[in-house]
């Protein structure tokens, strides 16, 4: 039984607009086991990008953590004060950000915004194992040790990319969270980057956390899935099984969009419209578009409970975790 | 940096020069109503008497020493070797002085007072825009806000006079006028360097005040909008110091556009520093050219102007050559005029 | 009835939200006020050379005194106060009609017209106003007319705005809808009008704004050294006359003051405007303050 790396408890995060509180995460839990990939999947404004930058309490006002518990390794990271989550991160956690095109500081040479993370956290080390240091993790994610010296418009969108994942990993970190590392990229250069990911990963035993939307993505990269939708988590699942025989109504619509080149038909999008986070519908908050709608589903919100061992629905179709 | 850039700068350089030596030369072609050395001569000759004979005949003669009847082109070229020598002929004002002359004296006045109140306003301004839009700053910088909101709207000169009122005449603390007092002889003593920096505070004060308030809300602005790039957040999630993000990472980035501001806006502040002098009678070009318009001395115009023209261009031509230390972009790219 | 309540209602809420733009508008109203209502209530032949007796100080005959011509000052300063926002107006008219044609054409058509006018900004650009309007109107033979003078400072203060104007062109000129509008057969002329017209409002009120400040900055600067109308009462040639008479040092604050302070609340009035117009295309300025 592996061990779980990172529990997320009860997280509630909104944003607060002039109109009202926007529930962008309404109750997330799940846990992340070491050395697994876990993808997480959504649709835009489904909360997924949220959830990443909470982990790291990234979130900046008017967005705020309104409850929950974010245990790494026992250590509730919500508690820390704001120099220790300072050091947490990069060192612990590291993010890959989401479009590497202006994640880097266009005045700066790869070299020295890859060393000012190490030297932030790790102050008794010679310029000369700097140097080494950094050589070294280029060669890991496949690049030319030259590219140290260059300024980052001299980079291509995935030698950008890589870069980035090069400072993620310069502290050996626990667990890294990946938020939509390819959105921006060619397929081919996605792939590539992709790759680098996953050799990274198996050599490490880094626990990653890929955040995203794309499915065929996520089916070729992650161990288990977990899906989003409007702020919570409707089901969690290894990979095969959620692919085989999902249990959700929207996880099978995600999968069952997009057109293959085997299964050609009509594209068949998702019915419905995505709902307002401000005012997000009573009961189970996929119901009005959900082809499976019981009478039941608009009165009590679903909890995300137990199907099956390592299966997890928030759907009124599988009982509601009562025993 | 690359020749092209470099070259193209120094293109811009020589085109502005050319250009006001140019306009320098066409423009009192233009208004042949106007001949000052007729109109000089009558008033000389007025104020002798009633004489008028052998006038026009003096006339002639000036016009030939200085070379007015000559074809057009000739004159041109002669005019451009001027320019390029510094030689602006005699003053008409201040005759036999030359334009030269008077230009050099005023010369080290303007661009010590100015040159230092402009470089100290934009580097303590710009901190202070930094600061300003920094979340984490202190809260008491945002009441000085407002106060710098009013003082960048000002122009220099006006703000000249109130100070010459309130701290040179009402309360006597400063002296009313000029660069240093009468009877004290110019020189490198240290005495008069005290008595010419006492000299100095009222007029630099008005730049350094203008362009605190400017500098401060181009800086803060251009903060507001940097603080949003994907960069900073990152800096902050590789778990960089506060310190660190604003300094490495957000004034830097920032300080590329704030310094374009103030390449641009070096016409703007010699203007105001010229008319500050006026109203300080500081003996630096401003005055000179006071002194010039008044009696219409069209050489000691065309002189001043040429050289504050000449100031300017390389001043602009220098913060052009800053540019690519500052931004490692601009060496790839065209320039982003 | 109603309906003009709730646009107040709106567009009062909205200058809560933007208090920049609504101070700086009043200031700006205000002294349109002062001019309007005080060309109505005062005679403004009193703003002539020997209308009263010399260096009084104010009284409740010369409100705010007389200066050592014998002009009433407030007679003086309400023609001054109009006169300044004319010359702001007509040149700020004449500098945006200039900025609008070379920014378009700029942008739009782009190639050897665009280099050329580019190159020509540039120039002017670094050249300091001040100078060349100083040997221009140093050459005039005869006194500088207010309209002479409009002209001068427009001509050197439209350069940063056909910049920015030609920037939003260019941005513009590669946005879906001008495609669309090509395709759907709409010529060049239309497509100016109809669509980049409406995007580029923001840009054009900013840009009026700037030119009229940087005029009327010039033209006060230009009186400041006494290039200005001598005939005409305006605000700097004001301050000149004071600066030439030794008011300051007369002590004859009710000379050199209120053009001073009108002139204060003019340029203020006109950078709060800059500013909260800065506000509507960036609303993150709004941060502090």
């Amino acid at each position: 039984m592996k061990t779980e790396i990172l529990k997320v408890h009860n997280l509630r995060v909104y944003y607060h607009t002039p109109l009202g509180p926007l529930k962008a995460v309404d109750g997330v839990a799940f846990n992340l086991r070491t050395g697994e990939r876990f993808g997480l999947v959504g649709e835009s404004g489904s909360g997924k990008s949220t959830l990443a930058l909470a982990i790291m309490r990234l979130i900046k006002p008017p967005g705020r953590i309104e409850a929950g518990q974010i245990l790494l390794n026992g250590q509730d990271l919500l508690k820390l004060s704001k120099d220790e989550i300072r050091q947490v991160r990069l060192t612990k956690i590291a993010l890959v950000p989401q479009g590497a095109m202006n994640s880097l500081n266009p005045v700066m040479r790869i070299k020295d915004q890859t060393i000012d993370g190490i030297l932030n956290h790790m102050k008794a080390i010679s310029r000369k194992e700097l140097n080494e240091r950094v050589f070294e993790l280029l060669e890991r994610v496949g690049l030319n040790p030259e590219v140290a010296g260059m300024f980052p418009h001299e980079l291509s969108g995935g030698m950008k990319q890589r870069v980035c994942l090069a400072i993620a990993i310069s502290l050996n970190p626990e667990v890294i969270i990946a938020d939509e590392p390819t959105s921006a990229l060619d397929v081919v250069v996605q792939r590539q980057v992709m790759l680098t990911l996953y050799h990274m990963q198996e050599t490490t035993g880094v626990s990653v956390l890929l955040v995203g939307h794309d499915m065929g993505l996520m089916a070729q990269f992650v161990n288990r899935i977990g899906v989003m939708y409007a702020g919570r988590l409707v089901e969690v699942g290894s990979v095969r099984e959620i692919f085989k025989s999902s249990l959700h109504p929207y996880t099978k619509l995600l999968i069952d969009c997009p057109p293959t080149l085997e299964r050609k038909g009509e594209f068949k999008g998702i019915p419905g419209l995505p709902p307002l986070l401000l005012r997000p519908p009573s009961g189970c908050v996929f119901h009005p578009r959900c082809s499976k709608v019981m009478r039941h589903c608009s009165v009590e919100v679903p909890r995300l409970h137990e199907v099956d061992p390592g299966r997890w629905a928030a759907c009124h179709l599988y009982g509601n975790g009562e025993i | 940096m690359t020749i092209i850039y470099l070259f193209k700068r120094v293109g811009l350089f020589f085109l502005v020069v050319w250009a006001a030596a140019t306009l320098i030369f066409i423009l009192p072609r233009l208004a042949t109503s106007r001949n000052p050395i007729a109109e000089r001569i009558g008033q000389t000759a007025g104020s002798a008497g009633y004489l008028s004979e052998g006038v026009d005949e003096m006339v002639k003669a000036w016009e030939a020493k200085f070379g007015l009847d000559q074809p057009l082109w000739k004159q041109y070229l002669y005019h451009l070797k001027d320019m390029i020598n510094f030689d602006f002929g005699y003053s008409l004002a201040f005759y036999p002085s030359e334009v030269r002359e008077l230009i050099y004296a005023a010369l080290p006045w303007t661009i010590c007072l100015f040159g230092m109140a402009t470089l100290i306003s934009f580097v303590l301004g710009s901190l202070a825009g930094a600061l300003l839009s920094w979340p984490t700053a202190p809260r008491f910088l945002q009441y000085l806000l407002p106060f710098f909101l009013t003082l960048s709207a000002v122009p220099h000169y006006l703000l000249g006079l109130v100070l010459l009122f309130f701290f040179a005449f009402t309360i006597r603390i400063f002296p009313l006028y000029g660069g240093y007092s009468i009877g004290t002889v110019p020189g490198f003593s240290f005495p008069f360097l005290l008595d010419a920096l006492r000299h100095s505070v009222l007029p630099g004060l008005a730049m350094f005040l203008v362009g605190v308030g400017f500098w401060s809300l181009q800086m803060r602005g251009i903060m507001v909008m940097g603080l949003e790039e994907d960069y900073i957040s990152f800096a902050e999630a590789k778990g960089l110091k506060g310190n660190g993000i604003f300094f490495r990472y957000a004034v830097r980035n920032a300080l590329l556009p704030q310094v374009t501001a103030l390449a641009i806006s070096l016409g703007q502040v010699i203007s105001g520093a010229i008319l500050v002098e006026v109203v300080f009678s500081y003996p630096g070009l401003g005055t000179l050219l006071l002194k010039a318009v008044s009696a219409f001395d069209y050489n000691l115009i065309s002189g001043v102007v040429f050289i504050i023209i000449l100031i300017i261009a390389a001043a602009t031509f220098l913060v052009d050559l800053l540019y690519p230390v500052l931004d490692p972009r601009i060496t790839y790219h065209r320039s982003t005029t | 009835m109603k309906t003009l309540g709730k646009s107040l209602g709106r567009a009062a809420a909205y200058g809560r939200r933007n208090p920049k733009l609504v101070i700086g508008m009043v200031f700006i109203l205000l002294l349109l006020l002062f001019w309007l209502i005080g060309s109505l209530l005062v005679d403004l032949t009193q703003s002539q050379p020997i209308s009263g007796l010399p260096d009084q100080s104010p009284s409740l005959q010369y409100l705010l005194g007389t200066d050592s011509n014998g002009r009433d000052l407030l007679a003086v300063m309400i023609v001054g106060t109009g006169l300044t926002l004319r010359i702001g107006i007509l040149a700020g008219t004449i500098g945006l009609g200039v900025a609008v044609i070379l920014g378009f054409l700029s942008g739009y058509y782009g190639g050897l017209l665009d280099t050329l006018i580019k190159g020509i900004v540039d120039v002017l650009l670094t050249v300091p106003p001040l100078a060349v309007l100083v040997v221009i109107a140093a050459m005039r033979a005869e006194a500088i007319t207010l309209n002479y003078m409009i002209v001068i400072v427009a001509s050197l203060s439209w350069m940063l705005p056909t910049r920015t104007i030609r920037a939003q062109v260019l941005t513009l000129r590669e946005r879906a809808y001008i495609s669309m509008a090509k395709l759907s057969g709409m010529n060049n002329l239309e497509i100016i009008v109809k669509e980049l017209m409406p995007n580029l409002m923001p840009y054009l009120a900013a840009g009026f704004v700037s030119i009229a400040a940087t005029a009327v900055l010039a033209s006060i600067g230009l009186e400041a050294l006494g290039l200005g109308p001598q005939y005409l009462p305006t605000l700097g040639m004001t301050i000149f006359w004071a600066i030439s008479f030794s008011a300051l040092f007369r002590g004859m604050w009710w000379w050199w003051l209120p053009p001073v302070v009108i002139i204060v609340i003019l340029f203020v009035g006109l950078f709060l405007l800059t500013a909260g117009m800065d506000e509507i295309a960036n609303p993150k300025l709004r941060k502090t303050m």
